[in-house]
């Protein structure tokens, strides 16, 4: 038995009937990340020694019969734009190289009172900026299934991570796809959930109104699991909603008959691979085969998404980066005489390219003059996005899209070319302009065995409907069962 | 230069006295070792969010309906974008085009004594900076955030005012209103009440108003008064003299008493406001401002009244004592237990507030209670000191309060009105000042006054003056 390559709910059955202890589960991901985290590079910080000793009281603990929950001794990778209390949380960012943070997030709250064990910190786009991971100031984070290809972004270190089984799962953040699409480039689960669902207090800000954590994982039942942990309001974020709290592993019913699933067509025209669309297709006959109705619709204001996105993005990104000014924390530069070069000197050399341009862009688009032909006007094309998705949502339960219009692309070869990397998050950044919930499902391989991803839209708090519908495909495909990364370097 | 007319608007940002700062749970109190009053939020540290104090919206409304604002039901909160050190998120989270309370105004007199309504056209809601420290603790400069976070209101007037005299009065009286309300400390000192202050000039009768330029943080009624002045008359000059007036930020330097530029136009900021995406939009219903307004505590123009009719105070000292809710307060209830309104008020008004002003203090600074003051009165009705002993008293309840009796017995200034006592101090005078009671018995009546004083310098005022009197003219009629 390979430890490493079991699911979550897996491991909890076997450390419920003492099969397996904490020792043993975290003792195999180290192995496992010796072996392999230097071909994958998913860490910017790894705990090992931490996790091991935590695991080790965890285990005397339950031996003396106290009453720990379930996850107790489960290990656990987190995106390292979510803080962590007296370990380094550093966005990938020169800014924040050394940077540690004084208080927990509420998701990291969460996941301590379950007694889940932080097995590190994930590589990253810088500032979750990016769909490729390469704008990373660390490291390249390499792709399980193809070495020389990128594990996409921005939560790219995660999504490796448990493709590559150096955790059973982790968190992720999704500002316009960070986490779907690093799923299907990974051939792992990645759930995007209603904005509001889960605190982002903690979560280091790119966008603020756009920016969800979720879970990254190897199958939907995990996902479940991890939502009904870190899901639910928070006082310390306003923009959470109150709502009575769920089990969604409780969706997971495994039948989809009589369910209306819409296909945006949109989705499925210029720009997607062959490859990609004719797998998607197969997936939808799937689904009429299991009895789900399926038809095809047009989801009009689609083509303006991507520039509203990148325009609301940016302009809060511009906002939310300032504080990263040298003065109180982060990177500040030797080189000043005076407090405008104490400012612009330790931002232009903390902050990568990526990043600059953003907030670059960002400032542009609310300065005096271009607000209303920029800012505004995307918040009003965000109105009509929503208005489009709602009224799609009274006739479909669900919709079905590709994530990505692309299998994983080589490491170098869109760096360059920023525009071509923002079109990597067409399929996905229209779920958060709306806020609504979106999940990543693979659902077959290319001709180079190059997973390709599905995602499954829901309407604005039915995570319950999508996690059925995603798990009802799973059940059916068993893509886990077929396909697996093989570390190759084509 | 008479035929110039100044037009000032003011901007006034009061701290709100709410008890934990706008967006976390930290404490608003002044002072405190630097950076003590902070925690992750209000230090900005990456992840951290806001959440609105709910009290800061119920005091702006407050503030608002007070002044006679429209109070808006549907506002937000907008972001503020500027690099500044004493900033720690870069950003100040304010409100822009939404703000909670519009379309006011208050009553004040102009120069000639007419009522005069200024208007209010906006108050809204923000959060203050932190200080730097500058060379304080060796080289460099220091922020501390203890500040960051405390709430502010801005209310900003429409440019209704026309004299320094005007700007005086309207100042006092939103001071005034604000403590009435109970909402802010308006400690000038301490910073909790300041004024931005846009002055411009224009021909008298002109419709259109003069480019004006802004005086920012101003925290002394004096300072703003003169800088007023100051500026104006430099407008008129600069007009005068054919040049043009910049739009521009100035500094008041009180020490040479004149206005400096303190930035270039190419530095003129964009602050890029948009609404703040970490909180949601503000609602409030009818029904939420309606209970505010039935709970507003009586305003000083009902209360001035008020002094008039029950406790027949002249029309002057009502408006005096009034003006400050917390002297007011304490003449009710000083009035209360010793029953003399007008003696309380005349303490309050002259010898008291004499002293505050040469302290610079505020009335909420007295530090001895309404008992001690109402006890000063009593004893001077019972004639047990004498009110040159009371004044005494007074300068010592400043610097040791403690109940007046204790004070004169401590210090031995019980009134002396022994009889026999007198007389003696009587006679002794009169031995040592014949001349004067020959020019008495010439008749100058003065010569009496110069030897009743006498007798109280050798009694160091303890004496009783009628007995004194009394006791002099029977001796003199001998």
């Amino acid at each position: 038995m390979d430890i490493t390559d079991l699911t979550v709910h897996e491991l909890m059955k076997k450390m419920s009937n003492k099969e397996l202890s904490s020792e043993e589960v975290i003792k195999a991901y180290i192995d496992r990340i010796d072996e392999k985290e230097k071909d994958v590079k998913a860490f910017v910080t790894t705990l090992c020694d931490e996790a091991l000793n935590t695991a080790r009281e965890i285990d005397k603990k339950k031996n003396n019969g106290e009453k720990l929950s379930n996850l107790a001794g489960i290990p656990i990778g987190i995106k390292d734009n979510i803080c962590t209390k007296g370990i380094k949380t550093t966005c990938s960012s020169k800014m924040l190289e050394d940077f540690i943070s004084p208080y927990d997030a509420t998701v990291v709250e969460k996941l301590n009172n379950e007694n889940l064990i932080d097995l590190g910190k994930l590589n990253m786009d810088e500032f979750a900026m990016g769909a490729s991971t390469e704008y990373s100031y660390f490291k390249k984070t390499s792709n399980p299934w193809n070495l020389n290809t990128v594990p996409g972004g921005s939560s790219g270190g995660s999504a490796a991570a448990v493709a590559a089984n150096l955790v059973p799962w982790a968190l992720g953040s999704d500002t316009g796809g960070s986490i779907r699409q690093p799923a299907a480039f990974c051939g792992v689960v990645g759930l995007k959930p209603t904005y509001g669902l889960v605190s982002r207090y903690g979560l280091v800000a790119f966008a603020s109104s756009l920016d969800q954590i979720g879970p990254i994982t190897k199958d939907v039942e995990d996902a479940a699991i991890l939502l009904n942990i870190i899901a639910g309001h928070d006082e310390k974020d306003t923009t959470s909603y109150d709502i009575p709290k769920k089990d969604y592993t409780k969706a997971l019913k495994n039948d989809v008959k009589g369910l209306k699933i819409g296909i945006p067509k949109e989705y499925f025209g210029e720009g997607i691979n062959k490859e990609v669309k004719k797998k998607l297709e197969e997936s939808i006959e799937i689904y009429k085969k299991l009895g789900a109705e399926v038809e095809e619709f047009s989801l009009d204001i689609a083509d303006y998404a991507l520039a509203t996105y990148y325009i609301i993005a940016c302009a809060e990104a511009s906002s939310n980066l300032g504080r990263f000014d040298g003065i109180r924390y982060g990177h500040r530069t030797e080189n000043y005489t005076n407090l405008r070069e104490l400012f612009r000197n330790s931002r232009s050399e903390g902050f990568g390219p990526e990043v600059k341009r953003r907030i670059i862009l960002g400032t542009y688009v609310l300065s005096s003059g271009y607000y209303d032909a920029y800012y505004k006007k995307a918040q009003q094309v965000r109105t009509l996005v929503k208005k489009e998705f709602d009224k799609a949502f009274e006739k479909y339960d669900i919709l079905l899209t590709p994530t990505s219009p692309n299998v994983a692309f080589e490491i170098g070869t869109k760096s360059n070319n920023p525009l071509e990397m923002y079109l990597a998050d067409i399929c996905t950044v229209s779920v958060n302009i709306a806020g609504l919930p979106g999940i990543s499902i693979p659902c077959g391989v290319n001709s180079d065995n190059m997973p390709i991803g599905m995602q499954l839209i829901g309407n604005k708090f039915e995570e319950e409907k999508i996690l059925n519908v995603a798990y009802t495909f799973e059940q059916e495909y068993k893509f886990r069962e077929k396909y697996k990364p093989n570390f190759s370097k084509k | 230069m008479t035929d110039y007319e100044k037009v000032m608007g003011l901007e006034v940002h009061a701290e709100l006295s709410t008890k934990t700062k706008i967006f976390c749970s930290c404490p608003t109190e002044f002072g405190g070792e630097p950076n003590t009053h902070t925690c992750p939020i209000c230090m900005a540290m990456p992840g951290t969010l806001p959440v609105l104090n709910e009290k800061v919206v119920e005091y702006a409304v407050k503030a608002g309906l007070a002044t006679n604002c429209e109070i808006s039901r549907n506002s937000k909160n907008d972001r503020k974008n500027y690099f500044y050190p004493d900033l720690p998120k870069s950003y100040q989270i304010s409100q822009f085009d939404k703000p909670l309370c519009e379309h006011g105004y208050i009553e004040i007199e102009d120069d000639e004594g007419n009522p005069k309504k200024i208007g209010i056209t906006r108050i809204h809601i923000e959060e203050d900076a932190g200080k730097l420290n500058h060379n304080e603790f060796g080289g460099g400069s220091l922020v501390d955030l203890n500040r960051a976070g405390v709430p502010l209101i801005e209310i900003v007037s429409e440019p209704d005012l026309r004299s320094s005299g005007e700007v005086d009065r309207y100042l006092k009286k939103l001071k005034s209103i604000l403590e009435y309300i109970e909402v802010s400390d308006c400690k000038m000192q301490e910073g909790s009440f300041r004024a931005d202050v846009n002055v411009s000039v224009r021909k008298k009768g002109a419709k259109e108003f003069g480019t004006r330029t802004e005086m920012k943080n101003m925290n002394s009624f004096r300072a703003i008064s003169r800088a007023i002045e100051y500026e104006a008359d430099r407008q008129i000059e600069v007009i005068e003299d054919g040049g043009k007036i910049e739009q521009e930020t100035l500094r008041w330097d009180d020490v040479s008493g004149k206005t400096f530029s303190m930035r270039d136009k190419e530095d003129a900021q964009d602050y890029r406001y948009f609404p703040e995406p970490d909180l949601v939009a503000i609602r409030l219903s009818d029904e939420y401002i309606e209970n505010i307004r039935k709970n507003l505590p009586e305003m000083p123009e009902i209360r001035r009244e008020r002094y008039l009719k029950e406790f027949k105070l002249s029309e002057k000292d009502a408006r005096l004592l009034t003006d400050s809710k917390y002297l007011s307060n304490m003449f009710e209830a000083a009035e209360k237990i010793c029953g003399n309104a007008k003696a309380v008020a005349n303490w309050l008004l002259s010898d008291i507030s004499r002293i505050l002003n040469e302290k610079e203090q505020e009335p909420s600074d007295i530090p001895f209670t309404a008992e001690h003051l109402a006890k000063l009165v009593e004893l001077i009705e019972k004639g047990t000191i004498s009110s040159a002993i009371g004044k005494k008293v007074v300068e010592e309840l400043f610097e040791n309060p403690k109940n007046p009796e204790e004070i004169i017995k401590e210090k031995g200034w019980i009134q002396i009105s022994d009889e026999g006592a007198i007389k003696e101090v009587v006679k002794n005078v009169l031995e040592a000042n014949p001349q004067s009671v020959a020019d008495y018995k010439a008749g100058k009546d003065r010569a009496l006054g110069f030897l009743v004083g006498q007798a109280m310098k050798a009694t160091k005022g303890k004496a009783n003056p009628q007995m004194l009197n009394k006791m002099f003219l029977e001796e003199l009629s001998k």
